[in-house]
């Protein structure tokens, strides 16, 4: 009895602890004031004023842009470092090749975004590429440090499952790059999935990096968020949050149940 | 193993090869170059590092920005102080994320999937507005000195932002699933029967958790205070919303004498500085506990 009713403390506590910030804000986005904290009535006028503030929906759009693109590079090239690494064995220097995969991990972001604009501007200065810095500097930066998380997830599922099943198709004549085709790359899908996932949540989610290497019509929905928070409280802001939160409720909820009905067939 | 893989399939290796060199390894080695280079007025702010004059071939390499950030405290302290930041917040977050990782773990099943999405959705949500939450809430004029003044333990609205208990707070909030989410992923897999075995053999409670279930979880601690730790290290966002000019943190001085000095040279040699002193341990760190599992297999 004593041990439930501490499972059962230890879990709320711990549970309101994560939740009780979100559900504030929530609450807070229908506060009829523009003073965040002084409760005037119920309404929906941020949510309102949210849908028509032109910056945010564009930098809304642009995220998403980025997000989706820099996804779908990072997991490309995240599947080719898993396969190298786990199935090709010769790759000259190939050390360095797994330093340079897995270091992106370790590397703070304020030195990634740091380097990277230096970088830009040098490259700028001497062969006039990138003509200036934009949406396509801020997709090179995001796939850079991408690539190797996907390629952790790859390398981890391929390292894990019987390569035997690769050996017999070559034995039974079939070609190697269809052996990645047949037989690979359906086995690995749910990582190639997870993978794009991961890589499209740490886009949207990148301030610091993007802050670096952003620059005229670029700007991403962080960036414009952190320049309404950095000083002070926004209502705009809460209505926002809100609508997240609900978006990614609502994407549990569907993995959940997909999960469930893979399981019970 | 692929033995003949075919000749034209190079690409498979090299282009992600090539876009780490380019993106990765050359912006790296173009901070160092320009972390000893000379600092001056113009564009780019710093001096060639060879350059050609009438006395044949000059080199204007100087290791004076590092002779400068080690022989001013404020600079070591900054170090010192994300260092700081990064082990207690690791360690507040495994204490706090450990028996929650637990519990979950322990759960009947369906109760516990409905937990582990519970987790993940702060996990999935977006980190900046977890960070906002935070500043919301301790306003003066926020919902936590109203609950305080309320119940009659304050008179007056105290200032809970802009210190460096608000950035260890925020920090350990929003990085807390990153800790339970690998810990629940070994607790999961344990087996209860092994407690139940520990007990009937006589063990008492803290000991069966110290000698059995904390060595079959030390991957996921491990793993955890990584995900927690690293990023830590050169955090930015949590102690410029929440934080105050108590406590400066190296991400922030790197971006100050970027953004608001203009010194290349000195926030180049700061990021090198950084990649020795907070990040190699943590590589060192993962080669030995990688040797260690090694050894124990």
């Amino acid at each position: 009895m004593n041990r439930l009713f501490f499972k059962i403390f230890t879990l709320t506590l711990g549970f309101s602890f994560l939740y009780f910030p979100i559900l504030t804000l929530i609450a807070y986005s229908f506060n009829d004031n523009k003073r965040v904290m002084v409760w005037k009535g119920f309404s929906f006028r941020w949510y309102k004023e949210l849908f028509h503030n032109e910056q945010i929906l564009e930098a809304f759009y642009t995220s998403l842009k980025i997000a989706s693109l820099s996804a779908t590079f990072a997991t490309v090239m995240g599947v080719m470092i898993g396969f190298s690494l786990t199935r090709i064995s010769k790759i000259p220097a190939r050390p360095f090749f797994i330093f340079l995969s897995s270091s992106p991990l370790v590397m703070p972001e304020i030195i990634l975004g740091l380097s990277l604009l230096l970088f830009f501007i040098s490259s700028n200065h001497i062969i006039g590429f990138p003509s200036s810095k934009g949406q396509l500097t801020v997709l090179i930066s995001h796939i850079t440090f991408s690539v190797a998380f996907v390629a952790v997830i790859i390398q981890s599922r391929l390292s894990s499952y019987d390569k035997n099943i690769e050996e017999a198709a070559q034995d039974l004549g079939t070609i190697p790059n269809m052996i990645f085709w047949k037989v690979t790359a359906p086995v690995i899908l749910p990582a190639i999935l997870s993978g794009w996932l991961l890589a499209f949540t740490l886009s949207l989610d990148d301030l610091v990096v993007a802050s670096f290497t952003t620059g005229p019509g670029a700007n991403t929905l962080p960036i414009v968020v952190f320049s309404k928070v950095r000083l002070g409280l926004s209502p705009e802001v809460n209505a926002l949050s809100a609508i997240i939160m609900l978006i990614v409720v609502l994407a549990a909820i569907s993995i959940y149940l997909i999960n469930r009905s893979n399981i019970k067939k | 193993m692929i033995k003949n893989f075919k000749k034209q399939n190079v690409w498979f290796v090299f282009t992600p090869y090539l876009w780490l060199v380019l993106f990765f390894f050359v912006p790296l080695a173009l901070i160092f170059k320009i972390s000893i280079s000379v600092s001056e007025w113009g564009m780019p702010p710093y001096r060639d590092l060879f350059s050609l004059s009438e006395n044949g071939l000059e080199i204007n390499s100087t290791l004076g920005n590092y002779l400068f950030i080690f022989s001013d405290p404020f600079y070591i302290r900054s170090y010192l102080n994300s260092l700081s930041l990064a082990l207690t917040s690791t360690v507040l977050c495994l204490l706090i994320g450990y028996p929650i990782a637990f519990y979950v773990a322990k759960s009947k099943t369906s109760i516990r999937n409905i937990l582990l999405i519970m987790l993940i959705i702060p996990f999935w949500s977006s980190f900046l507005l977890r960070v906002y939450a935070w500043k919301v809430l301790l306003q003066g004029s926020g919902i936590i000195n109203s609950i305080l003044i309320h119940i009659g333990l304050i008179s007056e609205p105290i200032s809970m932002l802009h210190n460096h208990y608000a950035v260890i707070l925020g920090v350990v909030y929003t990085y807390l699933p990153f800790m339970i989410l690998p810990l629940y992923g070994y607790l999961v897999k344990f087996d209860l029967n092994l407690i139940d075995a520990s007990n009937d053999l006589g063990a008492k409670p803290l000991n069966t958790f110290v000698k059995v279930i904390l060595p079959l979880s030390l991957p996921g601690i491990v793993a955890g205070s990584m995900l927690v730790f690293i990023p830590v290290v050169g955090e930015y966002i949590i102690p410029e919303m929440l934080g105050g000019s108590d406590k400066l943190y190296f991400g922030k001085i790197i971006w100050d004498e970027f953004f608001v000095n203009r010194d290349w040279p000195i926030a180049s040699a700061l990021a090198m500085s950084g990649i020795v002193i907070l990040v190699f341990p943590i590589i060192i760190f993962q080669l030995m506990y990688a040797k260690y599992n090694f050894r124990n297999e």
